[in-house]
C-alpha cells in the first residue's frame, strides 16, 4: 500500500508528510508529529477524547484519515492558547472550577468546548449537557466541567462582542 | 503567621500540564526503536488449545516476533502470576498465565504476542495466527455454576467454589426467634467495568549496560508490580525499575498485575530493544477486571419498636476464571453488610464461584456497593412492611456518635477487629434528610402524581473502611535550592496527589505549595511500596509526608538554634528561612541550611546532626480509617419508558479531616458519577456461552453529562484518631451507597405500581416488566 | 484497533469516483467516516480502496422547490440541522437531526452516509421513510432512482450495486402549516434509538387530513405504521384516537437483540407513537413549539 503526501496546518506550522492511508488523523498527531496532547480513548468514535479542531470544527480525530487533513488547518489542545504558555479562557476554567482529575479525556473537552462556546457563548446548563454527551469523562462527574464552561461562555460572549478572534 | 495550606480548595498543581497537551501517559514516552505489539486473543470462553500455528505472522515485513507460551523463555515459561493477597479460606489460588499454554477460560485471554514495527503491523501479522481450539464446557453466570453437576470453570478442582468465607456474632438464631418482624429478599447485581479513559499500557526497555529493565505501566500500583515481575523473572528487585507516568485514572482495575504487564518485559528483554503495547478499548472490556455481580439471599429480624435484633443469609459473588486479587472483593462485601446501624447479630455465609469470564478485583467501592444495596434494600422492605418512615427506621438504629469507636464484632480485611474510629451518622442522615426535604416529600410526592409526575426520594447510608495499611512511604528533602522535595511510590492517576502531598508538606515547612516538588510512582525513587487502592493514599502517604516533613523541621531547627546560640522553641519558619521568633535577627535560607547541613569538606557539622536534610517515614496505619455519609436522591421516572431522570442527589461526607475540600468534592462527584453508572446504565452483558456482547463504548453506557446531575455536597469532619492529620479516605464513598439510594428512589417513585427492585443496575427495559407484572397481580387478584 | 491497509483514492469529480469504483476490486465510498471509518477502525469492514468523495464539488447541496426537498448525498449533517429555510418549512429536520450523534459527529457526518449505512436506528433514514423519499444513484452506466420502500435490502445494507454511488435524496415535505413530532428512546442522548417514532400530521376542519408515521430502531429499516395511518384518516385529534393508533402497531417487525427485547419495542413503538401523535396535533394547530 502506498504512502500519501500530505501538507496541513496544525497550530499555525505547516506540516509536510509521508503517511500510510489507514492511519487515521489522531494517530498522525500523536506519532507522527509528536503532539501527544490529543489522546486516543476508544478508537470507535464514542468517547470524544481525540476531539481536535479542523477547520474550526470540532471532529473526532479517530474518525477522520491523516490523508483527510490534506490542506487543511487542525487545532490541537496544545494549540487552543495563543502563546504556549497561556491558559484559553476555556483552559483556566477548568483549572480554576476543578473540571478535569487525571486529564486523559479533558483535550476532547477543551476543544469541543471550544467550537461549543465560540458558536453559542450563551448556552445554558441543560442545552450545555446535552450537547458535551459526545465526551465521556469517567473521573470528574461532569459537575466541573460544567461549571467551568458556563463560568467560560462569558469569556467567549465577550470576545465575540468586541470581535476579538484572536485566542482560540 | 503559620501559612495555613492543610483545608484550603487549592488549584491543583498538576493542572497546566495536562491542560496545555503536556501530560505524560505511557504512550506519549518515545524510546527510539520502540516496537509494538498486538496480542492473539481467545474467541471462546472455556477451550482447549490444540495447536498454533505462527509461521505465516512470522513471516510478514515488519514482524519482529511471534511468540506463544511454548516459546516464552525461562524463567517465566511455565508460570502464573503471584497472588499477592492470598487467604486461607481459598481453595486453589489459580491465577493467570502470562501466556496461555494449554486451556483458556475466559474469552479475551491472550493464547500468543505478536511485535512489529508498528501497531498497525502487528495486528495484521495477528490476524494470520492460527489457533485451534477445542471449545469446552462453560459456565456463564452463578447459576450455571452451582447447579447441581454443574460443568466445570478449571477440570482438576472439584466444584466451582474458590473460597467460602463465614462471618458473623452474636446469638443470630434467637434475634430471629424473639423478632416482631422479619423481612428476605434475593438480590441480583451486575457486574460493571472500571473504564479509565485511559486504558493500560505497558512501555519496557531492556538496560544493556546492567541487564537490568525499566517498565513504564499506567498502573495504580507500581511496587506491587515490580514484586509480581521480581517474582516472574527472577531478577533482583534493583534490576527492575516500575514508573507509573502520568496514569489517565484506574478505580481499582489497575491494581493488580496483568499478564501484558509480563509479556512486554520479556518481549523486550528478548529483542533487546523498547517494546510498548497500548490496550484498546475492545481489549478494556474484555481482559480488564470487572466487579459486582453477586447474589444475597438475606433476611433482617426487626423488633415492635423497630431495633435491628439480626441480619442473615447467603451471598454469591461470581469470581470470573481467575483470583487476581484473592477474595478481597467478596470479603470486604461480607464485612461491610452492617453499615452504620447497630446490629446486635449478624451471620452471612458466601461461596466465591469460578465462571468462565473475565476475574474480578476491587473496582471503585470494592465489594461495599452490593453490601450496602442488600443492607438498604432490607431496610426499606422491613420499613413498608411496619408501615415506617424509611429514614425513621434507620434513626432508630444509627450507632450513636457517643458510642464511638465502635466496635462491630467482625475482623475486617486489614486483619484488624472492625471498629469504627470515629464519625457521627445520625447527624449525617439528619442532614440528608433537611437537605433533601424529607419529611415534606410524600406531599410533594402525591402532589407531583396528581399532575402525572412519579417522583420519588430515597436515601441510603454507609460505612466504608478506608486507609488500609499495610504502609507507605514518603522521604522529605530540603535541596540545596531552598526548595522541598517529596518522594514516595505513592502515585494517583488523577486524584491530584501532588497537590494534596505538597499541600502537607507547604504546611510543615511554612511555604507556599509552589517551594515544593513531588515526585510519584517510581520504585527507583523510593525503595519499597505499596499502591494507590482501598482509598488510603491521603492516610498512608499523607501521614509518611507529614511524619517526615516534621522530622526534617525539627532538625533544621536544631541546626539553626545551635547557630544561633538560642533555644530550638525560639525559632520560627518564614518564608523559606528560620529565624529567631519576632524579630528581624539572624536567619538563615532553607538553601543555606540545605548546604551547612550537608557539611564543608574538612569541617565539623554543626549542631551535632547527621549530614542532610532529609528524612523519610513509613507510616503503617494501626487499623482502617473509617469514613461515612449518607446520600439522598430525587428521581422522576417515566413508567411508560422506564426511563429514570435524577432530579437533585445531596451528599453528605465525612472523611475526617479534609486537606483539600475542592479536590474531595472532585473525588465524591466522580465516584457518584460512577455509582450512578452502576445504579441504571452500566451492565457488562454476556451471552449464555459466557462471550461478552458489550464490547464497546456504543454498547456499554458509560454516564454522560446529561445522566449526572451536580451534586449537593455537605461535610461533616470528624477527624481520624488513628494517623497525624486526621484524615479518612475520600475516593469511594461517592460510588458507594448511590445505587441502593436511586434504587429506593425508583421504588418511591412507583409506589402507585407497588413494585419491588431486586437488582442493580436497574434498566429502563426492566422496570417496565416489573410494572406490567404488579399490574398483572393486580388484575388477577381483583 | 487498527485499520487493515488499503489505497487510498481521491477523485475530483463524479466522473472519476464512479470510474473508480467500477474499476477497483474491493471498494467503497468514503463519506463522512463516521460510521465508516469505526468500522475499519475494529476490522469489521476490510476495504481494498477506500474512493473519498469529500472532494467531488456537486455532491452537497440542500435545494427546496415547493414540496421538493433534495439534500446532495455529501450535505454534511450539521448543515441540514442549521438550514434556517428548511428549519421554517419542515422543523422535523433540526430536531430529528439533533438525535443524530454529537455535534463534532454531525460536523462531518453526511446525510448520503448515513443512508448508505442504513444503521436500523438513523434518524435520516427515517425521515426519507416518513416523507416517501426518492434516492438516487449513479453509476458509469446510468442514473436512476429508488424508492425509500424500496431502498433496504437487509440489515444495514441498501439495494444499491457496488458500482453505484449515492449522490442525493429528495423528501415529498408535507404542507405548510402541517404538525409534526419526533421521539426517540435511549439512555444518552445521541445513542443509536431502541426505537423512535417520527409523525407529520395535517388538519382540515379540524379533522386529520394527512397523517405518516415511522417507527424505527425497531428492525432491519424503519417502518411506516400503515395500518395506524389509515385509522388516523378523517378522524378529530385527541388522546384517544392516538392510544387506538398505538394499538395498531402489532404488525411492525420487532427485533431483539442485545440492548432491547422486540415486545419492549413494541412498548416504546406505542408509547412513542402517541407522543409524537399529540406533539404533531399540537403544532398542527398552531401551537408550533
Amino acid at each position: 500500500m502506498t504512502t500519501k503526501s500530505i501538507s496541513l496546518t496544525v497550530n499555525g506550522k505547516t506540516v509536510d508528510q509521508e503517511v500510510e492511508p489507514r492511519t487515521h488523523l489522531a494517530d498522525f498527531l500523536r506519532h507522527g508529529i509528536g503532539l501527544t496532547g490529543t489522546h486516543i480513548g476508544c478508537e470507535h468514535g464514542v468517547c470524544g477524547a481525540c476531539t481536535v479542531l479542523v477547520d474550526g470544527q470540532a471532529v473526532r480525530s479517530c474518525l477522520m484519515l491523516a490523508v483527510q487533513a490534506d490542506g487543511a488547518e487542525v487545532t490541537t489542545v496544545e494549540g487552543l492558547a495563543g502563546n504556549a504558555d497561556d491558559l484559553s479562557p476555556i483552559q483556566a476554567a477548568f483549572r480554576e472550577f476543578h473540571g478535569l482529575q487525571c486529564g486523559y479525556c479533558t483535550p476532547g473537552f477543551l476543544t469541543s468546548l471550544t467550537q461549543l462556546l465560540m458558536e453559542n457563548p450563551d448556552i445554558g446548563e441543560e442545552d450545555l449537557r446535552k450537547e458535551l454527551s459526545g465526551n465521556l469523562c469517567r473521573c470528574t462527574g461532569y459537575a466541573g466541567i460544567v461549571r467551568a464552561a458556563l463560568a467560560a461562555a462569558q469569556a467567549y460572549k465577550e470576545a465575540a462582542a468586541t470581535g476579538m478572534g484572536g485566542s482560540r | 503567621m503559620t501559612t495555613q495550606m492543610v483545608g484550603k480548595p487549592i488549584q491543583r498543581v498538576e493542572d497546566k500540564d495536562l491542560l496545555t497537551g503536556k501530560g505524560n501517559f505511557t504512550d506519549d514516552i518515545k524510546l527510539p526503536g520502540t516496537l509494538h505489539v498486538a496480542f492473539i486473543r481467545a474467541p471462546f470462553a472455556h477451550a482447549r488449545i490444540t495447536g498454533i500455528d505462527l509461521d505465516a505472522a512470522r513471516d510478514l515485513a515488519g514482524v519482529h516476533l511471534v511468540m506463544a507460551a511454548a516459546d516464552l523463555p525461562a524463567p517465566a515459561k511455565g508460570k502464573r502470576i503471584l497472588l499477592q493477597v492470598p487467604n486461607p479460606a481459598i481453595a486453589d489460588p489459580i491465577t493467570q498465565e502470562p501466556l496461555v499454554s494449554d486451556r483458556v477460560a475466559f474469552a479475551g485471554e491472550a493464547v500468543a504476542v505478536v511485535v512489529a514495527d508498528s501497531r498497525a503491523i502487528a495486528e495484521d501479522a495477528a490476524e494470520m495466527v492460527m489457533v485451534d481450539y477445542d471449545p469446552l464446557p462453560t459456565v456463564a453466570n452463578l447459576a450455571q455454576a452451582t447447579a447441581p453437576g454443574a460443568d466445570k470453570v478449571h477440570p482438576h478442582l472439584a466444584d466451582n467454589v474458590a473460597a467460602r468465607i463465614h462471618v458473623g456474632y452474636g446469638d443470630i438464631e434467637s434475634a430471629f426467634r424473639d423478632a416482631a418482624h422479619t423481612v428476605s429478599v434475593t438480590l441480583d447485581q451486575h457486574r460493571g467495568t472500571g473504564n479509565p479513559m485511559e486504558g493500560r499500557a505497558v512501555l519496557a526497555a531492556p538496560n544493556a549496560l546492567d541487564g537490568g529493565i525499566t517498565v513504564w505501566s499506567a498502573t495504580q500500583a507500581p511496587h506491587i508490580l515490580r514484586r509480581a515481575l521480581v517474582d516472574m523473572l527472577e531478577m533482583a528487585e534493583t534490576d527492575i525499575r516500575v514508573i507509573a507516568p502520568d496514569v489517565g485514572g484506574g478505580f481499582g482495575p489497575k491494581v493488580q498485575a496483568y499478564p501484558e504487564e509480563f509479556v512486554i518485559p520479556i518481549c523486550a528483554q528478548m529483542l533487546g530493544v523498547p517494546v510498548k503495547w497500548i490496550e484498546d478499548r475492545r481489549e478494556h472490556l474484555l481482559c480488564t477486571v470487572q466487579e459486582r455481580d453477586q447474589t444475597w439471599s438475606v433476611e433482617m429480624a426487626v423488633d415492635a419498636e423497630g431495633k435491628l435484633l439480626g441480619v442473615r443469609g447467603r451471598m454469591q459473588h461470581d469470581q470470573g476464571a481467575y483470583l487476581p486479587w484473592g477474595v478481597i472483593a467478596p470479603y470486604i462485601s461480607t464485612v461491610t453488610m452492617p453499615g452504620p446501624y447497630v446490629l446486635p447479630a449478624y451471620d452471612l455465609e458466601t461461596q466465591v464461584m469460578f465462571t468462565n469470564k473475565v476475574p474480578t478485583a476491587p473496582l471503585r467501592g470494592a465489594g461495599r456497593p452490593q453490601a450496602v444495596f442488600a443492607m438498604e434494600r432490607l431496610f426499606d422492605l422491613a420499613a413498608d412492611r411496619m408501615g415506617l418512615d424509611r429514614a425513621e427506621l434507620r434513626r432508630r438504629n444509627l450507632i450513636p456518635a457517643e458510642a464511638m469507636p465502635y466496635s462491630v464484632g467482625l475482623i475486617f480485611r486489614d486483619g484488624q477487629p472492625l471498629v469504627y474510629d470515629s464519625g457521627d451518622y445520625p447527624r449525617c442522615q439528619q442532614i440528608a434528610e433537611e437537605k433533601s426535604g424529607w419529611a415534606d416529600f410524600p406531599a410533594r410526592r402525591e402532589a407531583a402524581l396528581r399532575e402525572g409526575h412519579y417522583i420519588g426520594l430515597g436515601i441510603a447510608n454507609y460505612v466504608e473502611g478506608t486507609g488500609l495499611g499495610p504502609f507507605e512511604g514518603a522521604t522529605t528533602q530540603v535541596l540545596p535550592s531552598g526548595r522541598i522535595m517529596i518522594k514516595t511510590g505513592a502515585a494517583g492517576q488523577g486524584q491530584g496527589n501532588r497537590t494534596v502531598y505538597a499541600q502537607v508538606a507547604a504546611e510543615a515547612f511554612n511555604v507556599d505549595i509552589s517551594q515544593v516538588d513531588v515526585e510519584l510512582g517510581d520504585t527507583g525513587k523510593i525503595p519499597i511500596g505499596v499502591g494507590a487502592f482501598a482509598s488510603r493514599l491521603m492516610v498512608n502517604a499523607g501521614s509518611a509526608i507529614d511524619v517526615s516533613a516534621g522530622t526534617v523541621v525539627t532538625k533544621m531547627k536544631k541546626i539553626a538554634a545551635a547557630a544561633f546560640e538560642v533555644s530550638e522553641d525560639d525559632l520560627e519558619l518564614v518564608d523559606g528561612t528560620v529565624r529567631v521568633t519576632g524579630e528581624q535577627g539572624p536567619s538563615l535560607t532553607f538553601g543555606e541550611m540545605a548546604q551547612m547541613a550537608s557539611g564543608m569538606p574538612g569541617y565539623v557539622l554543626p549542631g551535632g546532626q547527621e549530614p542532610g536534610l532529609f528524612a523519610t517515614h513509613y507510616f503503617s496505619p494501626p487499623q482502617a480509617a473509617y469514613a461515612n455519609g449518607s446520600h439522598a436522591v430525587e428521581v422522576e421516572v417515566d413508567p411508560e419508558t422506564g426511563i429514570v431522570r435524577i432530579a437533585r442527589y445531596i451528599v453528605v461526607h465525612d472523611c475526617g479531616r479534609m486537606v483539600n475540600p475542592l479536590l474531595v468534592e472532585g473525588q465524591i462527584q466522580g465516584g457518584l458519577a460512577h455509582g450512578i453508572g452502576n445504579a441504571f446504565l452500566e451492565k457488562m452483558r454476556y451471552d449464555d456461552d459466557a462471550n461478552p456482547v458489550t464490547t464497546t463504548l456504543a454498547d456499554y453506557l458509560l454516564p454522560d453529562a446529561d445522566n449526572v446531575p451536580t451534586a449537593e455536597i455537605y461535610h461533616v469532619e470528624s477527624p481520624a484518631p488513628h494517623n497525624p492529620l486526621g484524615v479518612k479516605g475520600a475516593g469511594e464513598g461517592g460510588t458507594i451507597p448511590a445505587a441502593a439510594a436511586v434504587v429506593s428512589a425508583v421504588e418511591d417513585a412507583l409506589r402507585p405500581f407497588g413494585i419491588q427492585i431486586d437488582e442493580a443496575p436497574i434498566l429502563p427495559e426492566r422496570i417496565c416488566e416489573l410494572i406490567d407484572a404488579a399490574r398483572q397481580d393486580t388484575q388477577e387478584a381483583s | 484497533m487498527k485499520a487493515a491497509a488499503f489505497d487510498y483514492h481521491r477523485p475530483a469529480n463524479r466522473a472519476e469516483a464512479l470510474d473508480m469504483v467500477g474499476s477497483l476490486d474491493n471498494a467503497k465510498f468514503l463519506a463522512g467516516g463516521q460510521s465508516l471509518v469505526a468500522m475499519l477502525n475494529m476490522r469489521y469492514a476490510i476495504v481494498d480502496h477506500l474512493i473519498d468523495l469529500n472532494h467531488v464539488t456537486d455532491l452537497a447541496g440542500i435545494e427546496m422547490t415547493g414540496d421538493r426537498l433534495r439534500l446532495g448525498a455529501m450535505t454534511r449533517q450539521r448543515a441540514v440541522k442549521d438550514d434556517a429555510a428548511l428549519a421554517a418549512r419542515a422543523p422535523i429536520f433540526a430536531a430529528a437531526l439533533d438525535y443524530v450523534g454529537h455535534f463534532q459527529t454531525r460536523n462531518r457526518g453526511t446525510v448520503g452516509g448515513s443512508l448508505g449505512h442504513m444503521d436500523p436506528s438513523a434518524e435520516l433514514m427515517a425521515l426519507a421513510t416518513l416523507m416517501d423519499a426518492e434516492v438516487e444513484v449513479q453509476s458509469k452506466a446510468q442514473t436512476r432512482s429508488l424508492s425509500i420502500a424500496d431502498y433496504p435490502m437487509a440489515y444495514m445494507t441498501p439495494a444499491i450495486e457496488m458500482d453505484e454511488m449515492i449522490t442525493g435524496v429528495t423528501f415529498a415535505l408535507p404542507g405548510e402549516g402541517h404538525g409534526w413530532g419526533f421521539h426517540e428512546h435511549a439512555q444518552r442522548h445521541g445513542d443509536f434509538a431502541i426505537c423512535g417514532v417520527a409523525a407529520l400530521m395535517e388538519l382540515a376542519g379540524g379533522t386529520i387530513s394527512r397523517t405518516a408515521i415511522t417507527v424505527f430502531g425497531i428492525g432491519m429499516a424503519p417502518q411506516r405504521a400503515r395500518a395506524a395511518e389509515d385509522m388516523l384518516a378523517s378522524q378529530t385529534p385527541g388522546d384517544d384516537l392516538y392510544r387506538a393508533a398505538a394499538d395498531a402497531l402489532d404488525d411492525l417487525d420487532y427485533t431483539t437483540d442485545a440492548m432491547a427485547s422486540a415486545a419492549y419495542r413494541r412498548r416504546l413503538a406505542g408509547v412513542l407513537t402517541r407522543r409524537a401523535l399529540a406533539d404533531a396535533a399540537r403544532r398542527a394547530g398552531g401551537d408550533r413549539r
